[in-house]
């Protein structure tokens, strides 16, 4: 009966070695290639604190002419461009003006690295079954396990810093791209694909004519949701010594400033709704050939 | 090149996992039912042998499922066949290695689709360029180039619209004209007609027909329209659960229909329409009554004899002489609908 009651476990002593052995595995590799990623990401960590200076120290008249034009490049519309600037006023004017910058700097460098990686990855996925077998696994477990659980071995690699938290948001972020880019693609209508063959496409006339064009929309509904996530991973990467908006809710949850953690907390959900709307609109801008406006 | 532009030889198709291995099922007799039932494949294709002239309309009929896709799809290799050859031009098309392939689709052989297969997020004038931009033709001078196909085509004034913005009728003819810009001699059109309704279907058949007098492209048109077929086709081949069951021009068919799922076919059409008095003539080259051309349909023949109040006229062929005689009862009886007995007593 005991064998029911509890539990057939691993002896104590033989799971301590267990997960000893994994540590000092961990330890000795992080020892061994420590040095040679982090001179292997400094050129990437050079860029972000270059785009970091490059938003703090420019004049703030001139990064909200900035933010107006993108907003109004992107969505065409008036109302999202003066909400957009007010809303980066008002920001400003209650002294988060410079965490904002930084967050808007890690954000931005996030969002690149993470179209980068995770476009060509979406495409690789669509063109073949196995691919997307396999790597589909591999962005569930990037979306659910708990950030803290992989902050770990970053941190243990790479120590703390700007680069550390860039991969913990890259890690958080990216799925969604990947994802959606091959979505987009496993999408397109055959019928379309097949009279690209017809008339003599070649592989790449085929993606970059017809399949990446139609998968856009979904493509860049990708980009919002993971712009979208990158700025939820805001606080958790202060924890890792990113700078930004996120270090002062750190800063007031310790401490229980309620007023500081509200500003601060209320700012990044100001700048995520405001990429969410630019960036929605421009998704709908993308999309407008689609529209038949009666029989022309 | 002879009499023959695209030779379809043996041809067999067969849709699964292992399809070499159910060839020998399909070889050994077994029917579609039964090679799907008992092996889970599907035939799609059986035993295909098609020659097609140079420069004429080959129309292959069949109804849905028959296989007339796949076989269309054989001509420019989009389908891979299990076995038989398939020779454009003398050129084994089967051979041919990937880029030489690629080159046979962007400069031989052109295809419309049945849901037109535009590309929605190019304009009209972008799409009818497409074929010649996949030859490599910057875009600005493929647009240039195309220009004249889209007037051609009646859809001047259009150029900058999507795909979305246009009716069905007009979607065609974008498919059409981004057929016709590639000058490629071959034109294979899947059933490019039949999501369309029924006056504008006519309209485009209209087009087709007065493009083909100017251009002479070897068309291979597929549909399961018999009135379509009748229409527009100069050889017509009926397919049927991926078989060729009766091969001929239009009047043949109709007057010897191969069996009863043909004859079954025919049954409704308009004959007096359709038939034409070469095909009921008796031979001679002495005749009197009033005059009418070998390609008169009946149902105008009748009225010229009425009018002239004769029971007889004579046939002439395409240099004005007289090739053959009609006479009324001859007339009335074939266009009366056939039944089958005495149709076969009567034909055979
Ligand atoms: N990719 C495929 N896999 C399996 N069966 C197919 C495939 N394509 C076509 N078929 C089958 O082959 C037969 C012929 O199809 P198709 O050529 O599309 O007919 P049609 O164009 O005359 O309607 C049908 O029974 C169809 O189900
Ligand atoms: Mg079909």
């Amino acid at each position: 009966m005991e064998f029911f009651n509890e539990f057939p476990e691993m002896g104590r002593s033989d799971l301590r070695d267990f997960k000893k052995a994994i540590d000092f595995g961990f330890r000795s590799f992080s020892r061994a290639y420590g040095d040679a990623l982090e001179s292997f990401f400094d050129p990437l960590l050079q860029f972000m604190i270059w785009f970091e200076k490059l938003l703090i120290n420019s004049p703030w008249p001139i990064i909200l002419a900035v933010i107006a034009l993108l907003s109004w490049l992107g969505s065409r519309s008036w109302k999202l461009v003066f909400g957009s600037v007010a809303c980066f006023i008002v920001i400003g004017y209650f002294g988060m003006w410079e965490n904002t910058m930084a967050t808007l700097a890690i954000i931005s460098v996030a969002t690149l690295v993470c179209i980068g990686l995770g476009i060509p990855l979406g495409i690789w996925m669509a063109k073949s079954n196995r691919v997307q077998a396999t790597i589909t696994p591999v962005l569930d477990v990037m979306q659910t396990i708990p950030s803290f659980v992989y902050l770990i071995p970053v941190v243990m690699l790479l120590g703390i810093g700007k680069v550390p938290g860039l991969i913990a948001v890259c890690i958080y972020a990216a799925p969604p791209i990947v994802r959606l880019t091959n979505l987009g693609i496993r999408l397109v209508d055959e019928e379309v694909l097949e009279a690209s063959d017809a008339f003599g496409a070649n592989y790449k006339q085929r993606l970059w004519g017809v399949q990446i064009p139609l998968a856009l929309p979904n493509i860049f509904a990708g980009v919002n949701q993971t712009i979208m996530m990158a700025l939820a991973m805001v606080v958790i990467a202060s924890m890792i010594g990113v700078r930004g908006l996120g270090v002062p809710v750190l800063q007031a949850v310790s401490n229980q400033y309620l007023a500081l953690g509200l500003m601060n907390g209320l700012a990044i959900v100001a700048i995520a709704i405001i990429f969410d709307r630019v960036s929605q609109k421009y998704g709908e801008r993308l999309q407008a050939y689609r529209k038949g406006n009666g029989n022309g | 090149m002879a009499d023959t532009k695209i030779e379809i030889r043996n041809l067999y198709k067969v849709f699964g996992s292992n399809p070499e291995a159910a060839m020998k099922h399909v070889h050994a007799g077994l029917s579609k039912q039964e090679l799907l039932d008992q092996h889970g494949h599907v035939l799609g294709l059986r035993d295909i042998n098609i020659k097609i002239k140079p420069k004429r309309i080959q129309v292959i009929m069949g109804l849905s499922g028959s296989g007339k896709s796949t076989l269309i799809r054989h001509i420019n290799r989009l389908i891979e066949p299990t076995e038989g050859e398939v020779i454009v031009d003398g050129e084994d098309i089967l051979a041919m290695l990937a880029d030489e392939l690629r080159e046979f689709r962007r400069h031989k052989a052109s295809m419309v689709f049945q849901r037109f297969g535009l590309l929605p997020h190019r304009t009209v004038s972008q799409n009818v360029a497409y074929g010649l931009s996949i030859q490599g033709i910057g875009e600005a001078e493929a647009v240039e180039r195309s220009q004249r196909w889209i007037e051609r085509v009646g859809l001047a004034g259009f150029e900058q619209h999507f795909p979305a913005q246009l009716s069905g009728g007009m979607q065609q003819r974008v498919g059409l004209a981004r057929a016709l810009a590639t000058d490629a001699e071959i034109l294979l059109m899947d059933e490019a007609f039949s999501a369309l309704d029924p006056l504008i279907r006519t309209d485009m058949q209209n087009i087709l027909l007065d493009l083909q007098e100017e251009l002479h492209k070897t068309i291979v048109f597929i549909t399961h329209d018999l009135d379509e077929a009748l229409r527009i086709g100069d050889e017509i081949s009926i397919l049927r659960d991926g078989e060729v069951i009766q091969q001929g021009d239009p009047q043949s068919i109709i007057m010897r229909p191969a069996d009863d799922y043909i004859s079954d076919f025919i049954k409704d059409i308009n004959r007096g329409r359709v038939l034409e008095v070469r095909s009921i003539m008796e031979k001679t080259n002495r005749a009197t009554g009033p005059k009418m051309g070998m390609k008169t349909p009946l149902e105008d023949a009748l009225q010229q004899l009425v009018g002239a109040g004769k029971d007889s006229g004579a046939v002439t062929g395409e240099d004005g002489k007289t090739i053959g005689k009609i006479t009324m009862a001859n007339a009335i009886a074939a266009m009366a609908r056939p039944d089958r007995e005495i149709e076969g007593q009567r034909y055979k």
